[in-house]
Order: structure tokens, then C-alpha cells, then sequence
């Protein structure tokens, strides 16, 4: 048995050891090196560019402009075709929208000669008025997308005159007159901010044509089947052209969701005909691709004297930069995973806009809206227990949504059916021990703790669109190969997913050889993102491998003559049920691959649905606060996770540790800014602070665990959900320790001391 | 210009460029444990010894390591793998990048430390970022390893 097992990461060791395994270890040492010139100005047409004397320049291999490229618009968001995000990029535009926007592309035999020839690229720039605000954005004089071939695939709402990328609307019930009736209304807006992904490995590709002159590109991506469609659209090229392969990640996060540098060195290699890599510096890193989108949530609540909640109204506006990557959907996340919690309610709201201004662009990133969402929505219900006297938890005790319950913000007012919410609360109260510490204890010397909780969903997989397929076959040797196109960017996703066939297959993990991913090889996968690797894929790879052992079973039953119903199949034996005549799996392995009239036995499965089924988290910090510096200790977290089954223990363990501390890093300390001029002043981990070893106190992890019917074994996800409940969570303590209410992230000392100042 | 070093117990003479970092100079010699991370000496990923000490080699010029004594990861694969093994075991790995340079400090604190405590051990892994594990995973198993409590 292996699902509930603690299996080390089948690559471990060698990812740890240091092996070359990561896509800038494999690029051929020949390779021409790429660089991009960037632009200096948030706003700006190219008037005129002159690149010849980089090109004269020795060891220059070429130098490509906007005029160089093809003229067609795409967009680098990792989604399913059709893309919901507008198609509003090119190669290179003659307009760029942000300071690092792409003005030109070099390539040299050499680093310090790409280097080189970045500067003697000579470029008479227009200077526009940017747009940074987003605030400002709707209405503002200047239009950050003024071209007229930009392309939506679905009418999103945009209106691109007035810097609106799309428009979002739900309701249920109708939110102004329900809140009529209520007997307490809160309201309350909140800012999070931008975050970076900051993993370890920084953005980097390498491609190559092949022996029949197909394109090669092999990147550290989420994403490999929608990178290789990207690059069709955006070269030209037909898809049968493109084979895009993903080695180890170092990872990723959301970040590696959006396409960044493949088209780069895809472009060097077709003109060139030459190996290209490229590999962009931690500042790059942080000031050219991707972040979280920032976000302004306005929440409303409404409740009876009682404490049940009647409105949950959130209305938001979202900065997706200078380009729209992800821009619809994160936004709809929002109100997609804060919704359904309240199920008590008898109007729910969610509606806003997301708005283009001259930053860097925002994409995915862990918790994809819903962490947005969850910080508005949860600090809003901890102000309406406050107001209401009741106990936070209480509050959420008497209103979450249940198993077996619906909401209509759920899939259409589907039931529920997996959920241990009510449990992980219960058991995050006891952890904590929050009836000792809520609200506060003086600790004398200026110093006070305090406890506060939330409790956030997620989904599992995107429903009606992401589906993946899984193939798994009998090798000659008896041992199998596991065909998946998802992508393990650290999670141990392969691992677990060999865990799901080697249960099914009833053999052991090693036995298991796991192939992600290769667009030539592997069967269609959206990739991982959404947390569906192991819902979505997972499910595809149970499948696939009970289909395998049905042909296992139907075959064998062939060669010992008897009917299927008399195999009992052992994992490495075939016996019939009565013990007389027994035939070993390598026996029948081989038997099926060799002579005339076999076939190899193959199990292809496909798996996708139309729920999105949520894992939960109830989260709890204690914090100490300083009252006279404003200094936020964070102590404890508690994390009380309902995934459903739990597949490998150790690994859902790290994933949750990991992704709290990415939470605690938003709640605390990350925070991408800018200057003026929209240059970012946060690009490196000087000025960036991801949380380290001594920044995030103790962390206590416990599973709840519940079985999800549609999930492999119970399974539902993790990856994401993780990320969320620790903002809000630790703005409830630091108000219960202090009474300052922090609404916009991140909870920095000098905006605590700043409240004590002005209480 | 020309420098001569002991890589991994392997005398090597490189030819090296005056402005060339170490981090460059050890991957082009075919050393890919050595990762770079950042360009500010923040994460630690590209840590290796010199003299036995744990350095920043994307900070480092490569002809300062003129006559010094290199070690990588790749120098001490057992002692390494066996650490590992233990992290592993904990799930404390996920996606590796910054584990040579993790592990390579952790191997140095061993030498270093008799019977660190928790806080000495956090305090000695300051300066190597992770991004994945959230730190916890990976303090476990140093203790586990170093058979501290």
C-alpha cells in the first residue's frame, strides 16, 4: 500500500546531491547566449532605433528589434485554449508599458559580449505620461493599450479607452435590499499588495533544432503544453513544429504558470539555426515577469442580531499592469473562492474591475485571487464578531458552509461533499489554546500577545476546463512507465502520482517510472497550477492504471486459460483462484511485448470535472506586539488542513509549512514597490524580504482529514490554500493585541506604531 | 589570467578571466552543483567552501582562490547523501535548487558547532534562503541528523 505513506521524493537525491538536472545544467555548452534590452521609461514609443553598431560588434550574432519580429498579438498566460486573458502582447512592440518592458533581443557567442552590445544599441524614445496608479487608472488621460489589434477570445468587459482590461459581476439574492434588513452592517476596504514569487531558480530556457529541424526548447515551466501553443501563435509556427520539454524545476509558484523567456531563445534558434540560451539574473527576475496582483476590496457584511450573516458584498478593483496575463480570472477567483463560506447568507455579491497601468504585469501566483479574497473577506468577519461580541470563532462556527450543504455560489448550488472545516476549527481552538489567550495577555514591558484566526478555501483543478490525461504501460521487464504532462516543480507531485498507480497497480513506488514532461511524449496535461495535480492528473493516473490492470488481469487470465474472474492479481503474481497455475507479472510482460499477434499492454485514462471540489484551512497566529515600536512577533501559526486524504503525509506536511511561511511573508514583510517614475525599488532580496530562517516563529501543522468522492483515494488539493489564511489571520491578533486595524498589507512595524500614534 | 587551485582534492589549473566570479568560473569547470540565486549575496545558494569555510561564490573574484582549496558539493557526495537522505526522509527537500548550498553549510556547521542548540543553528543558516519548505522541514532534520535536541 502506498497512498498515506511518508515515500521520500523519488528525485531526492539527486536534486539535493547537486546533479545536473535543472534546464541550465542541460543547455549545450555551445550555446548562444541571449540577452533582452529594456525599457528605462514606464511609458514610451520607440521614435527610433539604430542596432548596427551592435551588430558590428564581434562574437554578435544578431540583434532583433520590433521590426524584426512577427506582428501578432498573443498572450503569455498559461490557460487553456481558448485563453481567457487578452491577447495584448507582441514580441517586441514599438510601444512599451513599463520600465523593463522588451525593447530588443541580442544574441552572442558570449555573456560579456551580449552584455556589451546591449549598449551600443542606440534607442530615441517618446516619453508618455504613465499611468502607476491604479486607483487612477479607469479614466486616466493616458491609455496604456491604445493599438487597435488587440484580441479578447470571450467578451470580458474590456474597455481598453478607459485602461479597463475586464469586468466582473455576481450576485445572488439582491445584496441592497437584504442589507436593508439587517440588523448590523459592516464595511471596511482593503489593500493587498503585489508579491513576488521569488523562487529559487530564476527564469531560464534553451532550445535547439532537432535532427529533422523541429524547434526544441527546454524551460523551467508549469506550463510546457500551453508554452508550446504560445510559441505557435506568437512565431508562427506550426505546433508540430515545436516539442517543448520541462527537466526539474527549481520552483515556481504561479510565476512558471506564465510563459516568460521561451520565446526569446525560440526566436535566436529559428533565425539563427544555432543552440540559445537565456537566463535571467534575480533582478529580471523580479522586475520583468510577474507578480500577485494587487488589489483594493471593499467588503460589506450584513448580519442579525444573532450573528448570522445575511450579505457578504465585495467589491474590488485589481492591477494587472501592462499586461492582462491572468488578469479575468484571478479577479473572478476572488469572489469564486470567499462566496460559497457563508452559506448562511441570503445575498452574496462579487463585482469590480481590473484595470491596466505601466507596472510590470501581474499573473499568477499561489492562491490566485483567492488569497486577495480571503484577507478582505475574513478581516471583515472578524470586525463583524467584534461588533456583534461575539467570539471570531463562534461567528464561523454558526455560518461556514457544512458537507453536504450548498451555497449558489457553489457550482450552481451543488452540494458539498467533502468537508472538515467545522473539525480543523475545532481542533485549531484547542492547538492554540485559545481560551487562555483570546483576545490578549499583557506581557508587561511594553509587550502584549494576542491570538486571531480565518479560516480560507481553494478549489481542486479549474471545473468544465482543465483536464488532463494519464498513460501507463507494462515495459517488457515488468516494471511500468507513468506518462504524465503535469510538471513537479518541488511539490513531489511525480512522486505522489506514482504512489496513486503503484496503489491501483498494488507494486511498489520503484517499480514506477515516471516520464513529466515532454510535449512529444507525454499525454496532454494543462499543467500544474489551479491545484489540480493531484486531483485532475491524479485522478487520470488512477484511472489509467485500473484500466492497465483490467488488461493485466484479462491477459493473464488468457495465457492460464481460465476466465477473467478466477485471476487474483498479487502485484507480481497472476494465480488463479484456486492455486493451481500461476503466472509472474515479468512473465506476462514479456509474453505481451514479444511474438506475433501481442500487444503491449497500455492503460489511458482521462480525467476532468465540473467541480472545483475546495480544500479548507483554519488558521491561527499568536503575534506579540511591541507597543513601542510597533514590532509584530509572529510566535505561532496553527494550520488545521483538510485536504481529504491525506496522500503522502511528509510531503502535504513541507507544501503547508511552505506555503504559510509565503503567507506570513505577504502578511508581514513582501511588498513590491515602486518609485515615481514606476521603477521598481524592490528588485532584490535586499530590498525584497521573503521571510528567513528566524522571521516566522513556530509552525504547527495538522491534517482534518475528509474523502472527497471524486478525488483519487478522497484526495482534494493543497498546493495553494496554504497560502492564504495567514494574512488576515495575523491582522486579527494584531488588533486584539494592540486595537490597531491593519487594512492594507504588509503589517509593517511602522504602520502599527503609526495606529498606536493616532488611536 | 591563469590561477592554480585544489578542486574537490583534484589539483586544477583554470584560466580565468580578471573580472570572473567563482560561481562562473566552478560551473564552467563542469561543477553544476553551484547555483546562483541572486547577485547581492542574499540567498546562499552558491555556497561552497574555501579552506573549508562556507563562501559565497557568486561574490567571490575567481582569482582570489588563487593556491586555496575548493569544496563543492561534489567533493563530499557521502557525506552529503547521508545528510540528505535524512532530509528526505522529513520531505524537507521539494524542489532542491537551494539544497547544495543548504547542505554544504549545514556540513560546515557540523565541523563548526559541537551540540548547537536550535537558535544556534537557525542563527548559522540565516543567509540561506529557501522558498519552498518554510525552514521547519529542514530544522528537523538537521537535528535529526545531528542528533541534537
Amino acid at each position: 500500500m502506498s497512498i498515506g505513506k511518508s515515500i521520500p521524493k523519488i528525485d531526492s537525491i539527486s536534486i539535493t546531491t547537486g546533479k545536473p538536472v535543472y534546464t541550465d545544467d542541460l543547455a549545450m555548452p555551445n550555446s548562444l547566449v541571449v540577452k533582452i534590452l529594456r525599457s528605462p521609461h514606464a511609458f514610451a514609443k520607440i521614435k527610433a532605433i539604430d542596432k548596427s553598431r551592435a551588430e558590428q560588434l564581434p562574437g554578435v550574432e544578431l540583434v532583433l528589434t520590433y521590426q524584426d519580429v512577427p506582428n501578432i498579438r498573443f498572450t503569455l498566460a498559461g490557460q487553456s485554449y481558448p485563453e481567457p486573458s487578452p491577447y495584448d502582447r507582441l514580441i517586441l512592440d514599438r510601444v512599451v508599458r513599463y520600465v523593463g518592458d522588451e525593447v530588443a533581443i541580442v544574441a552572442a557567442v558570449d555573456e560579456k559580449t551580449a552584455t556589451q552590445a546591449l549598449g551600443l544599441i542606440k534607442v530615441d524614445y517618446e516619453v508618455y505620461q504613465p499611468v502607476l496608479d491604479y486607483e487612477q487608472a479607469i479614466g486616466h488621460p493616458s491609455v496604456v493599450h491604445f493599438e487597435d489589434d488587440l484580441y479578447c477570445n470571450f467578451d470580458i468587459g474590456m474597455e481598453k479607452e478607459k485602461n479597463i482590461v475586464c469586468k466582473h459581476h455576481v450576485e445572488f439574492g439582491n445584496v441592497e435590499d437584504e442589507l436593508k434588513n439587517c440588523a448590523v452592517v459592516v464595511e471596511e476596504t482593503y489593500y493587498t499588495q503585489a508579491q513576488a514569487h521569488a523562487m529559487m531558480e530564476t527564469y531560464r530556457a534553451f532550445s535547439y533544432l532537432d535532427h529533422t529541424g523541429r524547434l526544441v526548447v527546454v524551460t523551467s515551466t508549469q506550463i510546457p503544453f500551453h508554452v508550446k501553443r504560445q510559441l505557435a501563435r506568437a512565431l508562427q509556427l506550426p505546433a508540430s513544429q515545436i516539442r517543448v520539454i520541462k527537466p526539474r524545476i527549481g520552483g515556481g509558484f504561479g510565476g512558471k504558470q506564465t510563459g516568460a523567456v521561451e520565446i526569446f531563445t525560440a526566436i535566436v534558434t529559428l533565425k539563427t539555426g544555432k543552440p540559445a540560451k537565456i537566463i535571467y539574473d534575480r533582478k529580471e527576475t523580479f522586475s520583468c515577469t510577474t507578480s500577485r496582483h494587487a488589489m483594493r476590496l471593499k467588503v460589506k457584511l450584513g448580519s442579525d442580531l444573532d450573528g448570522t450573516i445575511r450579505v457578504v458584498d465585495i467589491q474590488g478593483l485589481s492591477d494587472t499592469g501592462a499586461y492582462g496575463e491572468h488578469a479575468p480570472t484571478v479577479f473572478s477567483v476572488v469572489g469564486e473562492k470567499t462566496l460559497p463560506l457563508y452559506n448562511k447568507a441570503k445575498a452574496l455579491r462579487f463585482m469590480g474591475q481590473v484595470v491596466y497601468t505601466n507596472k510590470m504585469p501581474a499573473g499568477a501566483l499561489r492562491g490566485y485571487g483567492a488569497t486577495q479574497g480571503t484577507f478582505a473577506l475574513e478581516s471583515a468577519v472578524n470586525k463583524l464578531a467584534e461588533k456583534l461580541n461575539m467570539d471570531p470563532i463562534e461567528i464561523r462556527m454558526k455560518n461556514l458552509i457544512k458537507e453536504g450543504e450548498s451555497s449558489p455560489a457553489y457550482h450552481d448550488g451543488k452540494p458539498l461533499d467533502s468537508s472538515s472545516l467545522h473539525r480543523c476549527i475545532e481542533k485549531g481552538k484547542e492547538l492554540i489554546r485559545w481560551q487562555e489567550k483570546y483576545p490578549r495577555v499583557e506581557m508587561g514591558n511594553n509587550k502584549v500577545r494576542a491570538v486571531g484566526m480565518a479560516v480560507t478555501m481553494q478549489g481542486s483543478g479549474i471545473a468544465g476546463i482543465d483536464t488532463a490525461s494519464a498513460e501507463i504501460r507494462l515495459n517488457d521487464d515488468g516494471n511500468y512507465t507513468l506518462l504524465v504532462g503535469s510538471t513537479d516543480m518541488g511539490t513531489g507531485s511525480d512522486t505522489i502520482l506514482a504512489q496513486m498507480a503503484a496503489e491501483v497497480l498494488d507494486t511498489e513506488v520503484e517499480n514506477i517510472i515516471v516520464n513529466s514532461a515532454d510535449t512529444d511524449v507525454s499525454p496532454f496535461d494543462p499543467g500544474s497550477y489551479a491545484s489540480s495535480t493531484t486531483y485532475v492528473t491524479g485522478m487520470a493516473v488512477k484511472k489509467a492504471a485500473e484500466q492497465l490492470k483490467a488488461k493485466i488481469i484479462e491477459h493473464g487470465a488468457k495465457l492460464l486459460q481460465v476466465n477473467t474472474g478466477e485471476i487474483v492479481f498479487t502485484g507480481h503474481t497472476l494465480k488463479t483462484s484456486d492455486g493451481s497455475a500461476s503466472l509472474s507479472l515479468v512473465e506476462l510482460a514479456y509474453k505481451m511485448v514479444l511474438g506475433t499477434g501481442k500487444l503491449q499492454l497500455v492503460g489511458t485514462a482521462t480525467y476532468g470535472n465540473d467541480v472545483s471540489p475546495p480544500p479548507f484551512i483554519a488558521g491561527f497566529a499568536e503575534v506579540e506586539v511591541d507597543k513601542e515600536t510597533g514590532k509584530v512577533d509572529l510566535l505561532d501559526f496553527v494550520a488545521v488542513v483538510d485536504c481529504g486524504t491525506v496522500v503522502n503525509p511528509n510531503l502535504a506536511r513541507i507544501q503547508t509549512e511552505g506555503g504559510l511561511v509565503q503567507g506570513i511573508g505577504l502578511a508581514l514583510y513582501e511588498d513590491v514597490r515602486y518609485d515615481k517614475k514606476g521603477n521598481m525599488q524592490t528588485n532584490n532580496f535586499m530590498n525584497y524580504k521573503i521571510p528567513c530562517r528566524k522571521d516566522i516563529g513556530n509552525i504547527t501543522v495538522v491534517f482534518e482529514e475528509s474523502y472527497e468522492p471524486s478525488g483519487p483515494f478522497g484526495a482534494k488539493s493543497l498546493g495553494e490554500v496554504v497560502t492564504n489564511s495567514p494574512a488576515p489571520a495575523i491582522a486579527a491578533a494584531v488588533y486584539n493585541a494592540v486595537g490597531v486595524r491593519i487594512n492594507d498589507l504588509p503589517i509593517t512595524p511602522e504602520k502599527v506604531f503609526m495606529g498606536l500614534k493616532n488611536k | 589570467m591563469q590561477i592554480e587551485t585544489i578542486i574537490n582534492d583534484k589539483k586544477v589549473r583554470l584560466e580565468v578571466e580578471n573580472d570572473e566570479l567563482l560561481v562562473d568560473t566552478l560551473r564552467n569547470y563542469g561543477l553544476f552543483s553551484v547555483r546562483q540565486g541572486c547577485d547581492t549575496s542574499c540567498c546562499g545558494l552558491c555556497t561552497v567552501w574555501i579552506d573549508g569555510k562556507p563562501t559565497l561564490s557568486c561574490t567571490t573574484l575567481s582569482f582570489r582562490v588563487n593556491g586555496k582549496t575548493i569544496t563543492t558539493i561534489e567533493g563530499v557526495q557521502k557525506e552529503a547523501e547521508e545528510f540528505a537522505r535524512v532530509l528526505a526522509s522529513e520531505g524537507a527537500d521539494q524542489c532542491g535548487f537551494c539544497s547544495p548550498g543548504f547542505i554544504m553549510t549545514v556540513l560546515a556547521m557540523k565541523r563548526e558547532l559541537k551540540n548547537p542548540n536550535e537558535d544556534e543553528i537557525v542563527h548559522y543558516l540565516t543567509g540561506n534562503l529557501c522558498r519552498c519548505t518554510g525552514y521547519l522541514g529542514q530544522l528537523r532534520a538537521i537535528k535529526k541528523y545531528l542528533g541534537v535536541d
